[in-house]
């Protein structure tokens, strides 16, 4: 086998980088950065408003005809449910896109109730991870599913910093992803506020474009002085949401990840994918320089056998 | 087995028969020379089979189970931890246990080390077998597995990492087939398929090192997806990806040199003097690689501790986790290594090899499962998950044996033209223990 001559090594490395390279080349071309579509929506949610009434949970129920949940929508006793040795409280899943949860912070006499749904990140991190390009941020702000070309690989859920996508296990023939998706297909993108928004008695979500919210949130920070943290999470974290939020208490009390740095996640791969086309372009020319090399030594100890190597061989390779 | 060639009988193992001079027949090469009694008797002594059957009975139907009652009913469902054992186990380590392939192509095919060439298919053929079956395990974990070509033909999501694991994946599965099918070439006896072959090896060799080196580090990659879920001892935001790469070889390298152990203690009658004699030669010089490889792996891990300055983490229950992984699947083979090698003891390369392949797979299931969602609790798999797998693993060993017993893997196929052929068959006939390529078969047995 090594007995190649050059023509037939060049044709057959010619082969074997073309095949690679046909597998390589459709990737690696995340760059840039994106901070959201100018005019997309989003939602603010003040947890100095929530009173925990859960009426968010039965709108979104209702209008993604989600199944029947085994506690009616008016029971306060979930709140008291803790799972996993009381070290998680309830999350959205394939049943409940939206779930509220109360917190105890040691900072105050009050309970906290905090809304958890899909924050619909500016560059989400579900997006930019699926391999079948599934996931769709719209202009109106809303990050969507397509399930009709999901595989069920379920990096999404891996990727999410926020624990958000759900799957549905349960299903034999035709599992899928279940998140909230800002009721996009039936109101978002008419112009309406979801169905959580619109039933909340508390004025506690405010539905509006991003950059006003971001005004909004300001304003009372500024206006009322101690009410706040002086924070809206989701402004910069995580490269930014549409959905966002302000609490009385520092965030690390009432569920949220104080530290989740303000890059994308995608930007944490993007040292990778930028040495693939370098790998690409670099491994065939330096190992097959390696294995020119190697021939020219070829008659060194430790050989039991070596293949027909004749000088004129060894010529023809130079 | 060891009794039957005792009795005489004549393993397939060169295109015609040396005694009739007629070709072997397919049926004979499947039974590769036994009569179907004696392949069935074999086989039903074989306590091992026993425990494979024991296996197939119980893992079996739960797989049928999971395909028709869904994910759910074999595993916890958890949305917090999408990826089990399926995965863990099944792709993030047998996929670095068979980085085998690539390594061993270049020893020999680009660096021209024929003195490997021994355990060249051996290492193409584990190389071969592992991503098939982490494929497999793919197609168990994923909810819906018959939509796997999407990624090629419907739907493209080329800035995502899982999108170049999957093509690279399914490249580099077509580039170990067309390396192997050499074996299989010689085996039908289709001279040309590898003629054609052997003229692109270098090709195929080099395009094999692009892809490994691609999507072993883009499995460590796909973990940069989640740097608040995995533990920061296990993550590292600039290297993941070489600390996946660097890992994978000597997984690989140690790979070969376990299987291979576990081949000359079961199997030794399939193999031929070629391989045998030069087997602990070779798994030293595979020892030597695989020590440099732990070396510099240690020392890059310790690089991303350092980088991410992480010392804080190692005072912590997470920390001595760490520190025992580190310190028994990589320093003590690197100490076993050292010593192996100096004293030439295989014996001892060869436990190191094992510590080595029980290290890393520790390591993948530490970054996959076990330290993922450190803050949140803690995922026990499902029995049935840990079912599926094992019976999984049982498919993969029942393959890789279906094809060592048979293919010229671990012997040379002889081709030998007709008139020294029958002069052999008069030779081993008389004197058994002539030193001829038949013969030696006899004489390593008795």
């Amino acid at each position: 086998m090594s007995g190649i001559s050059r023509r037939r090594f060049l044709a057959a490395s010619v082969a074997g980088c073309a095949a690679t390279t046909l597998a390589g080349t459709k990737k690696a071309l995340a760059s840039g950065s994106f901070s959201g579509y100018p005019e997309g929506m989003g939602v603010l949610v003040d947890l100095t408003r929530c009173v925990g009434c859960r009426s968010c949970e039965a709108a979104c129920n209702k209008e993604q005809q989600l199944p029947a949940p085994e506690l009616p929508f008016d029971d306060k006793s979930v709140f008291d449910q803790t799972f996993h040795d009381g070290k998680q409280l309830r999350r959205p899943d394939e049943n409940a896109y939206t779930v509220v949860n109360r917190y105890q912070p040691a900072s105050s006499d009050q309970p906290v109730y905090r809304k958890v749904q899909c924050n619909h990140c500016s560059e989400p991190a579900c997006l930019t991870s699926c391999f079948v390009n599934a996931y769709t941020k719209t202009k109106e702000g809303a990050v969507i599913y397509n399930s009709k070309v999901c595989v069920g690989c379920r990096n999404c859920m891996i990727a999410c910093p926020f624990h958000i996508p759900g799957y549905s296990y349960s299903s034999a023939f035709d599992p899928v992803v279940k998140k909230c998706i800002f009721c996009h297909e039936t109101r978002l993108k008419n112009g309406l506020p979801p169905a959580c928004v619109e039933i909340c008695p508390q004025e506690a979500l405010t539905f509006g474009k991003r950059k006003e919210l971001l005004k909004i949130g300001n304003n009372r920070i500024q206006t009322h002085p101690g009410r706040y943290v002086n924070r809206i999470y989701g402004e910069k974290e995580l490269g930014g949401t549409s959905w966002m939020y302000l609490s009385p208490v520092p965030f690390s009390e009432v569920g949220f990840d104080p530290n989740p740095g303000n890059d994308p996640i995608i930007n944490q791969v993007k040292d990778f994918l930028g040495t693939v086309p370098m790998v690409l372009a670099i491994w065939p020319a330096m190992f097959a320089g390696f294995h020119l090399l190697a021939k020219k030594h070829d008659g060194h100890e430790g050989h039991d056998q070596t293949a027909d190597k004749t000088p004129g061989d060894e010529g023809d390779e130079q | 087995m060891k009794s039957l060639i005792k009795c005489g009988v004549k393993l397939v193992d060169s295109p015609t028969n040396k005694e009739s001079r007629h070709s072997w027949s397919l049926k004979q090469k499947l039974f590769f020379g036994l009569t179907p009694g004696q392949y069935f008797g074999q086989a039903l002594r074989n306590p091992f089979n026993w425990i494979l059957g024991i296996i197939f009975a119980i893992g079996l139907p739960l797989i049928a189970y999971r395909y028709l009652f869904g994910l759910g009913v074999v595993t916890h469902a958890s949305n917090d931890y999408p990826w089990g054992l399926f995965l863990g186990f099944g792709l993030f380590a047998m996929v670095p246990l068979s980085a085998s392939g690539f390594m061993l192509g270049t020893t020999v095919e680009i660096f021209g080390r024929h003195d490997f060439e021994p355990i060249e298919r051996l290492a193409l053929l584990n190389g071969l077998l592992g991503y098939f079956f982490a494929v497999v395990y793919l197609l168990v974990d994923l909810g819906q597995p018959w939509r796997l070509p999407y990624p090629m033909v419907v739907s493209f999501g080329p800035a995502a990492v899982l999108f170049l694991v999957a093509w690279h994946v399914a490249t580099y599965l077509s580039v170990q087939v067309a390396e192997v099918s050499v074996a299989f070439f010689e085996w039908i006896g289709w001279l040309g398929g590898n003629r054609f072959v052997r003229r692109i090896a270098i090709g195929l060799t080099i395009a094999g090192i692009i892809l490994s080196t691609l999507h072993q580090g883009a499995l460590g990659a796909l973990f940069n997806y989640a740097p608040g879920k995995v533990h920061p001892l296990w993550y590292s935001a600039s290297f993941q990806w070489i600390h996946f790469f660097c890992s994978s070889i000597p997984a690989g390298l140690c790979m070969v040199i376990a299987v291979s152990t576990i081949v000359k203690k079961t199997m030794s009658w399939r193999c031929d003097r070629n391989f045998l004699d030069n087997l602990d030669r070779c798994t030293l010089g595979l020892a030597k690689g695989a020590s440099l490889a732990l070396i510099t792996y240690l020392a890059i891990k310790l690089i991303g501790v350092a980088h991410d300055n992480e010392w804080g983490y190692l005072a912590t229950g997470w920390g001595a986790w760490f520190m025992a992984e580190i310190g028994f699947g990589v320093i003590l083979p690197i100490i076993l290594f050292a010593y192996a090698i100096h004293h030439r003891k295989v014996g001892l390369a060869r436990l190191g090899a094992f510590i080595t392949v029980f290290g890393i797979v520790l390591n993948r299931l530490n970054t996959a499962l076990i330290t993922f969602n450190w803050q949140l609790y803690q995922e026990i798999p499902h029995v049935f998950e840990v079912l599926i797998t094992i019976t999984v693993f049982a498919i993969y060993i029942v393959v890789y044996r279906f094809i060592l017993y048979r293919l010229p893997i671990l012997y040379v196929w002889k081709e030998q033209p007709q008139e020294a052929l029958a002069a052999e068959a008069v030779k081993t006939n008389t004197i058994t223990t002539a030193p001829s390529p038949a013969g030696a078969l006899y004489r390593r047995i008795d």
